[in-house]
């Protein structure tokens, strides 16, 4: 139906990361089906979101650069159609839902695309109320758009290109900002649409345990601008990026390869791990790095965070988890002093971090933000370094130094908005690690990240913890929390739920299990165990 | 009575012209108490028909835009003087000025009169102001400019957003702020400014960016085919009713202009350049989702505030009481209190608003949470 053919793309005299010679897409041949889910994975910053916007036009018309091939729409050319030309045929949803927000409810957000194909008035109501019954929104239509949650603004985006009758939907990482219950609902809606009403869906994302169990076919990008495409189970066999399942099947050999736990749990009856072991969490060791007791925080009327104890220890990485809004970046803007607290106490090194100045609160906690290029105003990441150094007080070539050890090879001369994902949150740890803080917390680190360049954020925040450093670390990503976290600490409505080693946390709430222990039960949480038991087996 | 009708948001256009009917009858006069029934009327409304929506609580910052306007024209006719009048308040030194400001006194004597005469015309300009205000206060801008015409949409939209990016702008601002806490604060003012200036720049260029191609990808901008003969009739009747227009103006202000142009200019003006929107609408094959209809309600709010206006500038016009003299403590009549008074009557027929939510967190929960 509709047809990539023979597209190649590249960035023309840009100077930057990408260099004008290595093309972004180079000779793709696509041809997407009525009617199934294709998923484009390949590693960060290797052109997925370029391969998306081919379809709908965005690519050139918003990017710029040079774009040579053809799209075609059942054989006819619209390759030259403007992306708001082919609004009806392609519907798009961007990486952040709120970003495209254009009225300020759900019910006119909905009609909007519908107002601009000039539909009538019976047919604009009659889809708006199908739409808000299909995605289950109903309930919300009168709502103020900026005041839903995170998994609700996601399928109010959906919702409001869906209302157009698009044949193809894109999606750019439609769940990465989500907790996993939010991403399973976006995605179940998202199967119905493919199953019932035979639109053609294509995902990007990141986390591909979320959505391979749903893919009819992968699309890989790889880093010559090339891509593969076929069967999930096939191009996984030897896919740069991998959910947790599929390395576990690889390990084990099964062919062809599971991609739903149910499954591979069948497959794994006939494996026999002996528990090794287990290289027993670090010793807690009895000092606390930063005591917190009774902590509360307001907003007007609204209790964000009630009456949290938390204890940090030192050489121990700390996971706090919980639903979208369910107080975590408060709690931990909390701790690092910023925000007031109503109620309660924090105690780190025997000072109060909301007692002492900014400067002296840095050397307490150091706080890597959700959105961290706030922290970068630049030009090179050298200048970076070297403000950080002379912020911190501290000798010429220090960030520098760490910069180095955390992520080698980074250009001092990039700019840094043209690093990749890891890349710029490396350099944000590197300025706040430049105070030697004794305890470090990161918002949601791994969004954007892939496979790869989440093992290495766990190698660095493992290389802090054996410093004798404590880490707090918010997140929704239980792949990494069951790679990274000592202890896990899970928020509800700003009050905490559940504490404790990550086993013990994990068996108890089924949300928050990572994939390998869905299929293999206690005490298996990752792949990386799973192959240490079995190799002394 | 009022609240056993379903909630309903008002058409913003029948709360604009209930609020400039109230806003033409405080021009016209001074008297204190009339003024300040108009501003309690306007005050009533608005407590009982605004919605939540970030807007509506605006009102109260024209309130107090209101007692700024009516201090500072009490504090100027103290510092500039008044002078007449008989019953002194303070008497202060005349400062001697030279003789090019004549016309122009500075201090002197403080007589009641001429800070009263201040007083009444300060609460004038405000009474107007916070009539402003509620309007403002009580329909929904976004949806006012839904209602203009289809010619005019794209600047709509562009307002729209605007508008919009504005507490987002706010919003990214604190944010970086607070990250400026967690790295040192750049010495120097430029580098201090340049600390927070370049990341929220950035960031509302972004956001700016990717709201354009969520627009463009949603179909925002769609041209219907339009043959290349309409498109000239569209020029040629906007630029001659702009003509008309000029030239009508020009006549009706220019008193040696012959008299025959003024209505045919300025009538015939209008009439070309509202055909001219018309034939350039009708290229836009843009709908409406919705759209506010003028229903019994949205009349009789309007028909409120044109009863006051048409009370206040008919019957009332030359009655003494609404420039009440400034030796006696003034006074209304029934019949005053009885027009001015028919303000309410929008208060209690307009339906109760629609409010957005009762039980969400508040913004600012969502916003950290949310991954922006």
């Amino acid at each position: 139906m509709l047809e990539l053919r023979d597209i190649g793309f590249s960035y023309s005299g840009h100077a930057g990361a990408r260099s004008a010679a290595t093309p972004v897409l180079d000779h793709v041949d696509l041809t997407l089906d009525e009617g199934e889910l294709v998923l484009v994975a390949g590693r960060t910053g290797v052109g997925k979101s370029t391969l998306l916007g081919v379809f709908n036009g965005l690519v050139p018309a918003f990017t710029g650069g040079r774009l040579s091939g053809d799209v075609r729409l059942d054989g006819a050319s619209i390759l030259h159609l403007a992306p708001r030309d082919r609004a009806h045929v392609v519907g798009y949803v961007g990486q952040d839902p709120t970003a495209g927000f254009v009225t300020d409810t759900v019910e006119e957000e909905l009609a909007y695309g519908m107002e601009q194909l000039g539909l009538d008035g019976a047919t604009m109501r009659r889809r708006v109320e199908e739409t808000l019954d299909l995605l289950g929104i109903a309930n919300l239509r009168s709502r103020d758009l900026r005041a839903l949650s995170g998994g609700q603004q996601q399928r109010v985006a959906i919702g409001s290109v869906l209302t157009m009758h698009p044949r193809v939907l894109v999606l750019d990482e439609p769940t990465s900002a989500l907790d996993p219950t939010a991403a399973e609902d976006v995605l179940a809606t998202l199967t119905r649409l493919v199953h019932d009403l035979g639109v053609t869906v294509v995902i990007a994302e990141h986390r591909l345990e979320r959505v391979v169990p749903f893919a009819d076919r992968i699309v890989l990008v790889e880093a010559d601008g090339r891509v593969r495409v076929g069967d999930p189970a096939a191009m996984l066999q030897h896919s740069p990026v991998a959910p947790p399942i599929v390395e576990l099947g690889r390990w084990a050999g099964w062919s062809p390869l599971p991609l739903s736990v149910r499954d591979a749990r069948r497959r794994a009856s006939q494996l026999t791990l002996v528990p090794a072991a287990r290289p027993a969490a670090r010793a807690p060791s009895e000092d606390a790095v930063l005591e917190a007791r009774g902590v509360t925080v307001t907003y007007g009327r609204h209790v964000a965070v009630r009456d949290v104890d938390l204890r940090l220890t030192a050489g121990q990485v700390t996971a706090l988890m919980g639903r979208n809004g369910s107080g975590k970046s408060t709690l931990i803007w909390a701790l690092q002093g910023s925000r007031k607290r109503v109620r309660g106490t924090v105690r780190v090194a025997g000072e109060d971090p909301a007692d002492v100045g900014a400067e002296a609160r840095r050397r307490l906690v150091g706080l890597v933000p959700q959105t961290a290029a706030d922290l970068l105003y630049l030009e090179t990441v050298t200048d970076e370094c070297a403000a950080a150094d002379r912020d911190a007080g501290v000798s010429r070539g220090s960030a520098g130094a760490l910069l180095e050890r955390l992520a080698p090879g980074i250009d001092p001369e990039a700019h840094p908005r043209d690093l990749s994902e890891g890349q710029r949150l490396a350099l944000v740890l590197a300025v706040v690690l430049t105070s030697q803080p004794a305890v470090i917390c990161l918002d949601e680190p791994t969004r954007g990240l892939d496979y790869p360049g989440k093992t290495a954020l766990a190698e660095i925040l493992g290389s802090l913890t054996a410093e004798g450093r404590a880490v707090l670390v918010a997140t929704h990503d239980v792949e990494f929390v069951a790679q990274v976290a000592d202890r896990v600490v899970v928020l509800a409505d700003g009050e905490v739920v559940s504490e404790g080693t990550t086993a013990r946390v994990v068996a108890e709430s089924p949300a928050f299990a990572p994939q390998v222990h869905k299929i293999l039960g206690d005490p298996w949480l990752t792949v990386e165990q799973v192959v240490a038991a079995g190799a002394g087996r | 009575m009022s609240t056993a009708r379903p909630a309903r948001d008002l058409h913003p256009g029948a709360w604009w012209l209930w609020a400039m009917g109230l806003a033409a009858s405080a021009t016209v006069t001074t008297n204190p108490l009339l003024l300040l029934m108009i501003v309690g009327i306007a005050a009533v409304t608005v407590s009982l028909r605004r919605a939540d929506h970030p807007w509506s609580s605006s009102f109260r910052l024209y309130l107090v835009f209101g007692l700024v306007i009516v201090t500072i024209r009490v504090v100027f006719r103290v510092l500039l003087g008044g002078g007449f009048g008989s019953s002194v308040l303070l008497d202060l030194p005349q400062i001697p000025l030279p003789g090019w400001v004549a016309g122009i006194r500075l201090l002197g004597p403080v007589t009641l009169e001429s800070v009263l005469a201040g007083l009444y015309d300060g609460l004038r300009l405000a009474t107007i102001v916070i009539c402003v205000g509620a309007a403002n206060a009580l329909a929904n801008p976004k949806r006012l400019l839904k209602s203009m015409p289809p010619a005019l949409y794209e600047i709509g939209t562009a307002i729209v957003v605007a508008v919009a990016l504005l507490p987002q702008l706010a919003d990214s601002l604190r944010r970086v702020r607070a990250a400026r806490q967690l790295r040192g604060v750049p010495g120097g003012r430029i580098g201090r400014l340049r600390a927070v200036v370049v990341p929220v720049m950035e960031d509302a260029l972004e956001r700016s960016m990717s709201l354009a191609a969520g627009m463009d990808a949603r179909g925002y901008g769609r041209a219907g085919d339009l043959p290349r003969s309409q498109r000239r009739t569209t020029g040629v009747l906007m630029l001659a009713g702009l003509v008309g227009i000029c030239a009508g103006t020009y006549a009706l202000l220019d008193q040696t202009a012959p008299r025959w142009l003024v209505m045919p200019g300025l009538v015939g003006g209008v009439a070309l350049a509202g055909g001219g929107f018309w034939s350039a609408g009708r290229r836009v094959q843009r709908s409406r989702y919705r759209p506010d209809r003028w229903r019994t309600e949205e009349i009789c709010v309007a028909l409120s505030g044109a009863a006051v206006a048409a009370g206040v500038l008919g019957p009332l016009r030359d009655d003494p009481l609404l420039h009440p003299a400034l030796d006696t403590f003034p006074t209304v009549t029934t019949t005053a209190l009885v027009v001015v008074l028919l303000g309410i009557v929008a208060a209690l027929v307009s339906p109760r608003p629609v409010l957005a939510q009762e039980t969400a967190p508040p913004l600012e929960e969502v916003g950290d949470a949310r991954a922006a």
